[in-house]
């Protein structure tokens, strides 16, 4: 309803001056100046919100270096009076962590590759090629973008079975190794790509596949990189498939020995410390690759988002 | 080899001028001897180029979707594993069952829980903090959006497993809250009434961030004029607010609305991590349940069922939401 006023206020802007607002308070200054009660309002406002946001993180980190009398006093101790590596080397001793983590690298690398591949492929031809089907392919990339994943779940553990792929790392691979996001974010990049640059290397002669590799991928480079940190993020964090997928604990990925450890049922599994330990050894390669790359985040999910 | 792309790309921009500005759709207009077969070629390299994925998309996507359906008319069990095709064919009977199956309804009525409440929750503080940050702030504004977009990148097990000792009703962060001001904290987890609201507040602050930053996305794409204009005309905040960047944040709240519901529907590491559904089935979800029926007791054609309602309901929710709030815009 009141979208319609919108633009009507446009129209009727410029003959207006700042000194009519009533908020304005006689300030004339270039440009914007909220006053600075109100800015430092909101700055006290998200602040806090950060200090909430960050809390978890906080004190998992401090707690995964407290001892154990710290660890259980109550009321809480809130920063370590002594600090001790005891919990770190527990974990290690009780996990085999390098294990986990090698696991977890492999299976992520492999993910990646294999999507930043296949969905450029995919995402060239809906974008670049005129083709019988284009319409209903990118159809059904729309409704793979829609399916919950819990769907599939059961008949895949079957298939896996059947295959024996179970604790294979292509059983923990081939779901995922073309995911209809990749097919998406690619196609809205590549389109941006003029058609008279791919038309002028056909008509110098060049393949298809030769314009994909040498002209189209170069110039899709940003979006090859937010595609490979979503995928790689998407596939160290995963959980639900490696859990179903992996009986042998030597084919665990970082989540999986987590969970195990955390729900082990008769407890002889570990202190707070030590589970403490373990997610900072978990999260920090993540928050470390996150604030490097940030920006590729917020784009990835913008673009996905505006479509 | 790099010359000729080299050259290529220099012919492009060279040709790129008024005369080839046409589509390369119009295919038979311009000089046809050329662009005929090349679309012929087009058609051929474009199904080279799809098919890698369309063969993973019909093995590991296609088939098993259809499987489960059929699955869930079936009495798959442990046995059927390994052979799948002995599995008898029983009807209906999976579905009529779950909803006679209390614990199926509890999961389901959980499961609504969660997000009834946890959606608008974060749907609210997201557009809340893109608009602190978008309008109020002009420093560090980088610093507080990786801040708050931080826990949607990190491993939601690892998050989980914090939380637990995060609520610890006596040596936890917020037990320690509550000690600062006299208070004894309550056992959030171990709680009937308080273990479902904990999982919406890990969720909330795990996911403000994904509608924050789609918020900002939507905020940075509306014209500064439509703002300054408002202003001019002597909107206050609020007006602005509500005249301006509500109606015209609309298909971005469409989508964050959409896709935040459909990631409650299937909410499981939480529960599965923090409480296994307890306590009494308090925060037993719909996915937990069916993970537990499928792969703990391996009643694999009821889990199936499990499943097509869950599928269902997502299917339904979705789109009510698209029609209700496309239908607001008009």
């Amino acid at each position: 309803m009141s979208a319609t006023n919108a633009p009507g206020a446009v129209s009727t802007a410029p003959s207006k001056k700042p000194g009519k607002s009533e908020r304005g308070t006689g300030r004339k200054d270039s440009g914007r100046e909220p006053r600075s009660w109100k800015r430092i309002f909101v700055y006290v406002l998200l602040s806090l919100g950060l200090l909430v946001m960050s809390a978890p993180f906080l004190w998992m980190a401090l707690s995964s270096f407290k001892t154990t009398s710290e660890l259980t006093a109550s009321p809480p101790v809130w920063i370590p009076t002594e600090w001790t590596l005891d919990n770190f080397r527990e974990l290690l001793d009780k996990l085999d962590l390098p294990l986990y983590f090698m696991n977890s690298v492999i299976v992520a690398v492999l993910v990646t590759v294999s999507n930043l591949v296949f969905c450029s492929m995919l995402g060239y031809a809906l974008a670049k090629l005129k083709f019988v089907g284009r319409n209903k392919i990118f159809g059904v990339v729309l409704g793979a973008l829609m399916v919950p994943g819990n769907l599939m779940l059961l008949p895949l553990f079957v298939l896996m079975s059947k295959l024996q792929l179970i604790d294979s790392y292509a059983g923990l691979v081939l779901p995922f190794a073309a995911g209809a996001f990749g097919v998406f974010l690619m196609r809205q990049f590549m389109q941006s790509i003029p058609d008279e640059l791919l038309e002028a290397a056909r008509m110098d002669g060049a393949g298809e596949w030769y314009i994909f590799w040498r002209i189209v991928m170069p110039l899709v480079k940003p979006a090859l990189a937010t595609l490979s940190i979503f995928t790689f993020l998407g596939s160290w964090n995963n959980f639900v498939w490696p859990l179903i997928a992996t009986n042998d604990p030597d084919k665990y990925t970082l989540p999986v020995a987590l969970a195990t450890f955390a729900t082990d049922p008769n407890k002889a599994g570990g202190s707070n410390g030590m589970l403490m330990a373990g997610s900072f050894l978990i999260v920090l390669p993540v928050l470390v690759v996150f604030i490097a790359l940030q920006r590729h985040f917020t784009q990835g999910i913008a673009t996905a988002g505006m479509k | 080899m790099s010359t000729t792309t080299g050259k290529a790309a220099e012919s492009a921009k060279v040709q790129a001028g008024p005369g080839t500005a046409k589509s390369p759709a119009a295919g038979p207009k311009g000089s046809p001897r050329r662009r005929k077969p090349s679309l012929g070629m087009q058609n051929m390299a474009g199904w080279l180029f799809s098919t890698p994925f369309l063969v993973l998309f019909l093995v590991f996507m296609a088939v098993p979707i259809i499987a489960t359906l059929v699955m869930s008319f079936t009495d798959f069990g442990l046995r059927n594993v390994t052979h799948p095709l002995d599995a008898n064919f029983i009807g209906f009977e999976n579905y009529t069952k779950l909803f006679s199956d209390e614990k199926f309804l509890k999961s389901l009525f959980n499961t609504a829980y969660f997000v009834v409440i946890g959606v608008p929750l974060t749907i609210f503080l997201g557009l809340i903090v893109a608009v602190l940050l978008n309008n109020g702030i002009d420093r560090a504004r980088t610093f507080f959006r990786v801040g708050f977009y931080a826990p949607v990148v990190t491993t939601i097990v690892a998050v989980a497993v914090v939380w637990r000792f995060v609520l610890d009703p006596s040596d936890g962060l917020v037990a320690g809250l509550f000690s600062e001001v006299g208070l004894t904290a309550p056992d959030f987890l171990g709680s009937e009434k308080l273990a479902m609201p904990s999982m919406i507040a890990m969720a909330v602050w795990r996911n403000v961030g994904t509608v924050m930053v789609l918020f900002i996305a939507g905020l940075q794409a509306i014209p500064t004029e439509v703002r300054e204009a408002a202003r001019l005309d002597g909107a206050g905040i609020w007006q602005e607010f509500r005249g301006i960047t509500i109606p015209l944040l609309r298909p971005t709240m469409l989508y964050a609305t959409v896709i935040t519901t459909i990631g409650y529907l299937n909410v499981f590491e939480e529960p599965f991590v923090m409480t296994q559904g307890g306590p009494s089935d308090s925060t037993l979800t719909v996915s937990l349940n069916m993970y537990r029926e499928g792969f703990n007791f391996f009643h694999m054609g009821y889990a199936s069922a499990m499943a097509y309602v869950l599928f269902v309901v997502i299917m339904g929710i979705t789109v009510l939401q698209l029609r209700l709030l496309k239908d607001n815009t008009k």
